[in-house]
């Protein structure tokens, strides 16, 4: 009998493996980005791609987010295929009319001669400690964005799958990295890198029959220990991790709460204009004779995001998600 | 060594040493916009250049009539006319090869149809209808960008991941005065310059952003010494001359393609008509500026020097307008036409595979649109 050598990989690191084994695989593949190059980008993502495969292939750019998006949009035009990545969330701004007017649209508009297939990665969300401009959840605005996909991992293995996947989509993909989860561990073999995973799919993390929390990205391990917690409650919860924001899971998503009767919305963005309500209102649409309560939403406050001193009471915690369950009418039951 | 490699090395330089990166004097533009016709230098022309520019002038200046006669016919939404600046238009598309690309802005497209694309649909996306009518990799056109100056970068990428393969295609962006105003412009200039890439970025400028004028637009000397920041040269030229044009341009396509980098050109030229068929030029501009540059006008300067060196004489011109003519004809009977519209193919690209969302709404669409179909029957 043979043993595998399973080590434990961080999330950064399967999305550095999920770039590095895209470029071995594909040479037009390109990585461009602030500091990708020589210093392996900011939060190292891009650790040893430009030693491995030159600075032609994993560029650093000039400091211009605009200009970087566009280049890649070009470099698309001519059948590359770029993964930008954008420092910080709060530093895609500049790009985003790129993002809009372009990037989204160019298929559209050329009747499909000129698809993009463009990856663009952002570090989102908060809970880093980070100064002012670090920490935004922008998900809102791309997933307003008709043309785009978004998409966001929330375990090691899916950085890998998902990542892959949106660097083969022949369309545009936002992939939001929750850069709190940047440094969570699981264990894989790395001669067996995890499954590509398809976008559009969510997955049902935890299965439980009370009620289900539908979340994503940097508010997944939340729900879970919030799952876990709540077992002394009496109440069984089952997680759904979207994964991909755009497209959207009805499927999924709805037949779980069916299951459940019951419905929680958690993420770390704003409540108002934020994904919860869409989640919220498609939900509403397509359950309503299964539901047992209003569907509910725990969501970041509606405040420019706050302090590093003070982000803990921005972010929702399992306290909050707890009380959310809480109201989520059990008196019938009971 | 790789083409990254090469522009980006590394060079430590310790506290006191100082020392300009680039010398700036070759990059600076002539005191004057350069001209060639009017001048001893137009004896050197090549009468088969000469000919060939005019034809295509008079076609344009032909072209930009019907286009702006379509819109008063309801056949365009909107035209966003190029009469007076028809030496810029036809010159860029002349000077690429057909490996090429062409970056055109709205008031472009009287250079998308000189490179060859069909007027029909080089006028798409202004007759109103959902996409941009040519394909972009058949003609080597990208669409025609709306949004000022944005499409400038792609031109950078395009004409990067271009030489990354080891082709050496240029790529020819055009953009106005008032696109230089823009971010994007300032990110494009400084990106190819840094990556050295191999394009051409044409500003026309023609004296207004709709109503801004130039001085409430720039404090630059010129709009070409802005290259001279970025660290590639920049040309100012007539941009009325179709000659010193086509010089001026295939020299920096030449010097482009042969690795030297980027270059600005500014043409300074005039926008004779409104900014569209929906501006009133009245409100901001006197009748007596607009009459002094038409007797500056394109075809008349490169028409004269024809005439004077017994290249062309009436029936060349007849045959000309011929010419022109037959194209606007041609144009016009088939923008009479009504487009075939199916409302069901706005859904058909937004992506590879329509989402689940897109399917319910298709469905939706498909629904509505059989009950009106049902109802008309009735």
């Amino acid at each position: 009998m043979t043993t595998v050598a399973v080590k434990p990989a961080t999330m950064a690191q399967a999305l550095t493996r999920a770039m590095r084994d895209a470029m071995a695989a594909d040479p037009t593949v390109h990585v461009l980005g602030e500091d990708v190059g020589t210093l392996g980008g900011v939060f190292r993502v891009t650790d040893g791609l430009a030693k491995e495969f030159g600075e032609d292939r994993c560029t650093d750019t000039p400091l211009a987010e605009a200009g970087i998006l566009g280049a890649a949009v070009g470099m698309a035009m001519y059948g590359l295929r770029p993964v930008v990545e954008m420092q910080f969330d709060a530093f895609a701004y500049p790009a985003f009319e790129q993002l809009i007017s372009h990037v989204s649209r160019m298929r559209n508009r050329t009747r499909g001669s000129m698809p993009l297939p463009i990856t663009v990665r952002v570090p989102y969300g908060g809970g880093i400690g980070g100064v002012e401009h670090h920490s935004d959840s922008s998900e809102a605005y791309y997933m307003a964005t008709p043309g785009l996909q978004v998409v966001t991992p929330a375990t090691v293995a899916d950085a890998y799958g998902l990542l892959r996947a949106a660097i083969a989509s022949d369309d545009p993909v936002v992939f939001l990295e929750p850069k709190r989860l940047y440094w969570s561990k699981d264990s894989w073999n790395p001669d067996e890198p995890p499954a590509v995973e398809p976008i559009g799919r969510a997955v049902v993390r935890r299965p439980g029959r009370s009620a289900t929390l539908i979340t994503y990205g940097p508010s997944l391990p939340v729900c879970l220990e919030a799952a876990r917690a709540a077992e002394a409650e009496g109440w069984d919860l089952e997680v759904v991790d979207l994964r991909s924001l755009v497209p959207f899971d009805d499927e999924t998503v709805c037949a779980s709460v069916r299951r459940t009767g019951r419905a929680l919305v958690v993420h770390e963005s704003g409540g108002f204009g934020g994904p919860g309500g869409e989640i919220a209102a498609r939900v509403t649409e397509r359950c309503f004779h299964h539901l047992e309560a209003p569907v509910l939403r725990v969501a970041g406050l509606d405040i420019p995001y706050p302090p590093p001193m003070l982000e803990r009471h921005h972010l929702p915690g399992v306290d909050r998600v707890l009380d959310a369950v809480g109201r989520l009418q059990w008196e019938a039951e009971r | 060594m790789t083409v990254m490699e090469e522009r980006g090395a590394y060079r430590p330089t310790p506290p006191p040493a100082w020392q300009p990166r680039t010398d700036p004097a070759p990059l600076l533009p002539d005191a004057a916009p350069y001209r060639v016709l009017g001048t001893g230098a137009a004896a050197q022309a090549d009468p088969g250049l000469l000919r060939r520019l005019y034809a295509q002038l008079v076609r344009g200046r032909r072209y930009n009539a019907q286009a702006t006669a379509l819109t008063k016919q309801g056949r365009l939404a909107v035209y966003p006319s190029s009469v007076g600046q028809e030496a810029c238009e036809v010159a860029a598309a002349l000077v690429l090869e057909d490996r090429d690309w062409l970056f055109p802005s709205y008031r472009d497209t009287l250079a998308v149809v000189a490179r060859g694309v069909d007027p029909v649909q080089a006028l798409t996306l202004l007759r109103g209808d959902w996409h941009t009518g040519y394909n972009p990799r058949e003609h080597r056109v990208a669409p025609l960008c709306t949004p000022l100056a944005t499409q400038l970068p792609h031109a950078v990428g395009l004409a990067h991941a271009a030489r990354l393969k080891g082709d050496d295609v240029v790529a020819l962006a055009m953009v106005g005065d008032g696109g230089t105003s823009e971010g994007d412009f300032h990110e494009a200039l400084n990106f190819a310059a840094v990556w050295q890439a191999p394009v051409v970025f044409l500003v026309q400028n023609n004296g207004f952003a709709i109503s801004v004028p130039l001085a409430k637009q720039t404090a630059a000397p010129s709009l070409a010494h802005k290259a001279v920041g970025y660290g590639m040269p920049g040309r100012l030229v007539d941009g009325n001359d179709a000659v010193a044009m086509y010089e001026v341009l295939s020299e920096a396509v030449r010097h482009a393609r042969a690795g030297g980098g980027p270059t600005l050109v500014e043409a300074v030229t005039y926008r004779v008509e409104a900014h569209t068929n929906a501006d009133d030029d009245k409100r901001y501009r006197a009748d007596s500026e607009v009459a002094a540059w038409r007797a500056h006008d394109p075809i008349d300067l490169l028409e004269q020097e024809l005439t004077a060196r017994g290249l062309l004489d009436e029936d060349g011109i007849r045959a000309a307008r011929d010419d022109a003519e037959a194209l606007a004809a041609d144009l016009r009977a088939r923008m009479n036409q009504d487009p075939a519209l199916d409302p069901m193919d706005l859904f058909a690209q937004v992506y590879a595979e329509p989402t689940p969302q897109l399917r319910e709404q298709r469905a939706q669409l498909r629904a509505e649109l059989d009950a009106e179909a049902e109802e008309s029957h009735r």
